[in-house]
């Protein structure tokens, strides 16, 4: 655990905005990149730096796409014991850099590990975290971070600051900002740190790992969802669905129902218990739209809903609303949009 | 074994309305519930308890109608439930709720007795900002597992867990020491049906109660006043419309949807 | 695994079965009562009137501490038809004194609170639990089963109080199935409005109320009763209907209540309401004749699973109070002969007898029946007489005397007047 006492507590010492580069064995997270893009926005309103922060078994290849998007500065910490992601030696680096450096803003993707990493940094630092953004914007009067986040299932819109503590954590929702590399990118400085931390210093060993293609999926990295409920009528049926969301380069998810009904794993879910999704297209055939799911894919740019009923809440939320049957609709869809794949309309 | 769960009472978001034209929340009539991460949690624990002996312990920090949180674990089968309630908690941010926890949770240990497994649930459904768990972990410096799926394994002997959780990615698989602290995720089990002599129990039982009067608390750390994070504002987001009906024949209406997609096909290669 | 054993088991933490818990758990009886709902009250509806009187020998001083809503000071009764009414209203001073004759409520308040009152006397609620049958040992009542593992309760009595649908007084072979045409859907919901815009609409003050109750046909031509009452800061706007005229007349219950909100009596009186709950629940209406069998070997019957409601009034909660409160009493006598056959519990009946339970039952018995089959009481007669006020009312040029000759002939025409005056006989002899 680190040492509180050698923070700075005069917040007007902390300056620059930072951004956490999320690898998983050396491979970035592009929400780190879209942090990176929103980053040099805030900066040059702050009037400050933008600086990017990494921790690894090694994370120094990274430097070109960091410095591509952006970033000024770039720290990192390299040591075996990294190799994986674990919370508490995460931690304790990315603590050590922040004490430090002491950033003004530290943003962090809210991804399964950057939240699971954010919760931890900020309450051993005992500063503010706004979690699960999707809006960030510097006060031109106070030069405070203003972070917008929805609460309440989405129904609701929050605006929080975080005036007396640094750094102004939060962690922001993956594909929200566009990443967009700089037009002339410079060769940014890497600094690069040493922690005295071996691995037996670390109780938590991770014994297996499972990429599984079918298991867990960040819904949150694409453009384009396919999603089917209980309407779909059958697990087989999904094969549709998943062709369709193949045909658009998207993936493909469900209801709880689906869940439940076991057509599709638990990690497929979208919605409140589920993930929350955001993509500029979103398909649900066969879904009511209770508004357990629609808080988890109303923000979504386009929607288009297929159900039977007419009435379907889905319905009251989507962009297009088709009133068929979808495990009739969706072959023909789908043939339709081959053909014109194929021959261009 | 001694397994404490951090239980919260959040209102039941899906019948949470907004006034569009106040931009406010309707939270009249909008039933209170466990948050139901937490239901799992305790579920857990009560099936750990009964495979290997010990007791379940509940907390939650909140006001006094969160004892009907309370109840609803004991009928669950947790043993004994605390109610942490100050005024000086109001308004706490995450970082606040975990300070007024983590001594509520020593305190509890204090009573009860060393604890082995801290459960608490991924997130809650109001706020959704799953820190609080990781922040209680932090504050007592426990290893830390978020995203639990299944507890592979427990061995009191030698002290260690063996747990599974979702990453991004798929799954990992992690042995820690105990004591422990989880949050979870609803798959981690099934739900069960509770014997009528736990429900018959939980309205017996008596909620304890905890508050600055019997927990030492450092008040320069309560509250909305030493909270970090404030609110500025708050407003509703613009309510979706319901879109055109796309009509005609079910041909037409194929061509219709074909079109409206069309920009996202994949390019073939 | 070990026995659960109370004194007596009680089906239903409604109003019936909360009566009987309080009293005996006052009295020092050992009672349990097992309630389906998330908490007493969740799942329970009504329009809200709740008469004050019947509260005598449960919970003292009532109101102090309940929440009640407002006390009623004026009673309107409506005959309406889809775009007129006649009416009358009764405003008392008297009713504007404590105690108060009756006050709106909201259940799930309501009930909460009783329940409350139940616990505090030492009786145990256990929510969220569905009892499926009886427990039967030669051929007595010997406890209930639950939907629970390890759910099974003995008890020496079992009072059933589990409401409309009782699912018990079935399983025991006190009643059939419930019949379509003697049971009415009825939804309701709860309108928000500004307290000050309900007093000026209303022509109130302060806690005073107002209730409006409506009969005739609203929609599609069936027959439909409803009620609009007004609490607090919202009203409750009602309407039922028989489910066999819903069937027969393909009338969705959401049609219903959207028609009465549109009527033109209605609506400025709802107007910039938001609904805040969308309810419903069926009313037992059968009355008297439609009773099940209300005693048998360790069990009573009580409150709506014993068709204990007076349809012509809207009366229900005070009888379901009063009922249970009888077996209750019933119980305590039996304890002190420790016998609970049919014979000892059968006091109930006779105590029943000669309470207004079962006198104002038997007064309107053969009203359901007859407006089963008589339609033309519920539907015709109210619109011939919005016909007739609407004639008699308009200035137009033609005389009164005219007018109202052509309303007699306009009578005659619709029903005839033989069928009138039997009508008028009917009705005379049901509720004289
Ligand atoms: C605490 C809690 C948390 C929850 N969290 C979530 C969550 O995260 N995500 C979630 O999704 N749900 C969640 N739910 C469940 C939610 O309330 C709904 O039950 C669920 O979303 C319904 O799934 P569905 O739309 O697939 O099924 P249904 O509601 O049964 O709807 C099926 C739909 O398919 C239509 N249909 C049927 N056949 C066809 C056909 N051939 N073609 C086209 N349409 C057809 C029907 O008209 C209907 O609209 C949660 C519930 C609770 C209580
Ligand atoms: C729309 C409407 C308007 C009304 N207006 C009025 C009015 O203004 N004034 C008035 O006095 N009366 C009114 N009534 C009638 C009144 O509501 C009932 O007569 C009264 O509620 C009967 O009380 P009860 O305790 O018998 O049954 P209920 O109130 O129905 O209670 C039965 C309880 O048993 C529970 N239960 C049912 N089955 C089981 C089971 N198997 N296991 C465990 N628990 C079970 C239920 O959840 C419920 O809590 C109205 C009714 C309706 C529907
Ligand atoms: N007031 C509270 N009392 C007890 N536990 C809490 C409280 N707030 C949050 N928690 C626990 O922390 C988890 C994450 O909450 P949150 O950080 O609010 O999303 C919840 O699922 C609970 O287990």
């Amino acid at each position: 655990m680190i040492d509180l006492s050698k923070k700075d507590s005069d917040i007007s010492h902390y300056k620059d905005i930072w951004v956490f580069i999320e690898q998983t064995d050396g491979k970035p997270a592009a929400v780190s990149f879209e942090l990176l893009t929103k980053a040099r926005e805030l900066a040059s309103q702050r009037g400050c730096g933008v600086v990017a922060a990494a921790v690894g078994k090694s994370v120094s290849h990274l430097a070109a796409d960091v410095f591509k998007y952006g970033a000024e500065k770039f720290y990192i910490i390299e040591n075996e014991i990294f190799a994986n992601y674990r919370t508490e030696p995460y931690r304790d680096a990315i603590c050590e850099l922040v004490i430090k450096y002491k950033p003004e803003v530290f943003l962090v993707g809210a991804t399964t590990q950057g939240r699971d990493l954010s919760g931890t940094v900020a309450t051993a630092l005992r500063t503010g975290l706004t979690a699960d953004t999707t809006g960030q914007e510097i006060d031109p009067k106070t030069g405070y971070l203003w972070m917008t986040r929805p609460t309440f299932g989405g129904n609701l819109m929050a605006t929080i600051y975080c005036p007396k503590h640094r750094p102004q954590m939060s962690t922001v929702r993956p594909g929200v900002f566009k990443a967009v590399p700089v037009d002339d990118p410079k060769e940014g400085e890497i600094i690069s740190e040493k922690i005295n931390f071996t691995e037996d210093q670390i109780v938590k060993k991770i014994l297996k790992k499972v990429i599984s293609g079918e298991g867990a999926v960040n819904l949150g990295f694409y453009d384009v969802i396919v999603s089917g409920g209980k309407g779909m009528g059958s697990k087989e049926n999904f094969g549709m669905i998943k062709e369709l969301a193949d045909l658009l380069g998207g993936t493909w998810a469900g209801s709880r129902m689906a869940v439940q009904l076991g057509y599709i794993p638990q990690s497929r879910q979208v919605g409140q218990t589920g993930q929350t999704v955001h993509p500029k297209l979103y398909i649900a055939c066969g879904i009511s739209g209770a508004i357990q799911h629609l808080v988890g894919m109303q923000t979504s740019d386009t929607i288009i809903a297929i159900n039977t009923d007419r009435e379907a809440p889905v319905f009251d939320v989507s962009n297009y609303c088709i009133v068929e049957d979808a495990v009739k609709f969706l072959p023909k869809l789908i043939e339709k949009l081959k053909n014109m794949q194929k021959f261009g309309g | 074994m001694h397994i404490l769960v951090f239980v919260k009472q959040v209102p039941d978001a899906s019948q949470v309305r907004v006034n569009y034209e106040t931009g406010t929340l309707i939270r009249e009539g909008v039933p209170a519930i466990l948050n139901p991460f937490e239901e799992h949690a305790v579920e857990e624990a009560v099936r750990l308890k009964n495979e290997y002996g010990g007791k379940v312990t509940i907390i939650t920090m909140g006001p006094p109608q969160a004892s009907e949180a309370l109840k609803q674990c004991l009928s669950r089968g947790a043993d004994k439930a605390y109610l942490l309630s100050d005024r000086i908690f109001a308004g706490s941010d995450t970082l606040a709720t975990s300070y007024a926890l983590y001594e509520g949770a020593r305190k509890i240990v204090e009573l009860e007795g060393d604890v082995d497994l801290f459960f608490a649930g991924k997130q809650a459904i109001d706020g959704d900002t799953a820190q609080t768990g990781p922040g209680i972990a932090t504050r007592f410096n426990l290893p830390l597992i978020t995203y639990l799926i299944k507890i592979d394994e427990l061995n009191l002997e030698e002290k260690y867990v063996i747990a599974t959780r979702l990453t991004e990615f798929g799954q990992e698989t992690i042995k820690a020491p105990i004591p422990v602290f989880f949050t979870v995720e609803e798959s981690l089990n099934i739900l069960s049906h509770s014997p009528l002599p736990y429900l018959i129990k939980a309205e017996k039982a008596e909620i304890e109660l905890l508050s600055g009067k019997n927990v030492p608390l450092d008040k320069e750390q309560c509250g909305l006043k030493h909270s970090p994070t404030m609110v500025k504002k708050a407003f509703t987001p613009e309510k979706r419309q319901r879109g055109a009906t796309l009509s005609g024949t079910f041909d037409d209406v194929v061509s219709q949807t074909a079109d409206k997609i069309a920009p996202f096909l994949k390019k073939v290669s | 695994m070990s026995d659960i054993k109370y004194d007596v088991a009680i089906v239903g933490a409604g109003p019936a079965g909360l009566s009987a818990a309080i009293v005996l758990a006052k009295a020092g009886v050992n009672v349990i009562v097992i309630e389906r709902g998330r908490f007493p009250g969740a799942k329970n509806v009504m329009g809200g009137v709740f008469y004050t009187d019947c509260m005598k020998g449960i919970v003292e001083k009532f109101p102090n501490g309940a929440p009640v809503e407002r006390h009623i000071v004026e009673q309107r009764m409506w005959m309406i038809d889809d775009e007129s009414y006649v009416g009358f209203g009764h405003k008392n001073a008297k009713f504007d004194k404590e105690p108060y004759n009756c006050h709106t409520v909201f259940r799930a308040q309501f009930d909460k609170w009783l329940a409350k009152q139940a616990t505090d006397a030492g009786a145990l609620i256990v929510n969220q639990t569905v009892v499926t049958e009886p427990i039967m040992k030669d051929g007595k009542v010997v406890g209930i089963k639950t939907g629970r593992p390890e759910g099974d309760i003995k008890a020496n009595c079992v009072i059933v109080a589990d409401g409309v649908n009782s699912l018990m007084a079935k399983s025991l072979g006190f009643r059939t199935k419930l019949k379509k045409e003697s049971v009415a859907l009825a939804v309701k919901e709860i309108i928000g409005l500004d307290e000050k815009v309900i007093n000026d609409r209303f022509n109130v003050t302060g806690g005073q109320g107002v209730t409006i109750e409506m009969t005739g046909s609203l929609f599609k031509g069936a027959e439909a009763m409803a009620f609009l009452y007004t609490n607090k800061k919202s009203v409750s706007l009602g309407v039922g209907m028989i489910i066999e005229d819903m069937i027969e007349h393909k009338i969705n219950p959401n049609e219903l209540i959207e028609s009465l909100k549109k009527h033109p009596a209605i609506s400025p009186l709802i107007a910039g309401g938001e609904t805040k709950e969308y309810l419903a629940h069926m009313i037992p209406e059968g009355g008297y004749n439609d009773m099940p069998q209300l005693v048998g070997d360790g069990i009573m019957i009580a409150g709506d699973a014993a068709t204990m409601v007076n349809a012509v009034h809207r009366e229900g909660s005070n009888l379901a109070i009063t009922s249970g409160k009888l077996a209750a009493q019933t119980y305590l006598e039996a304890a002190e002969e420790g016998d609970f056959s049919s014979a000892s519990l059968s006091s109930y009946v006779d105590k029943l007898q000669e309470s207004f339970v079962m006198s104002d039952l038997k007064k309107y018995k053969a009203l359901p029946k007859l407006l089963q089959k008589n339609r033309q009481l519920l539907d015709k007669y109210p619109k011939l007489m919005n016909d007739a006020a609407f004639e008699l009312l308009t200035v137009d040029g033609v005389s009164k005397q005219e007018k109202q000759k052509h309303i007699w002939k306009n009578m005659k025409q619709q029903i005839g007047f033989t069928n009138m005056l039997k009508d008028l006989y009917k009705i005379w002899r049901s509720v004289g």
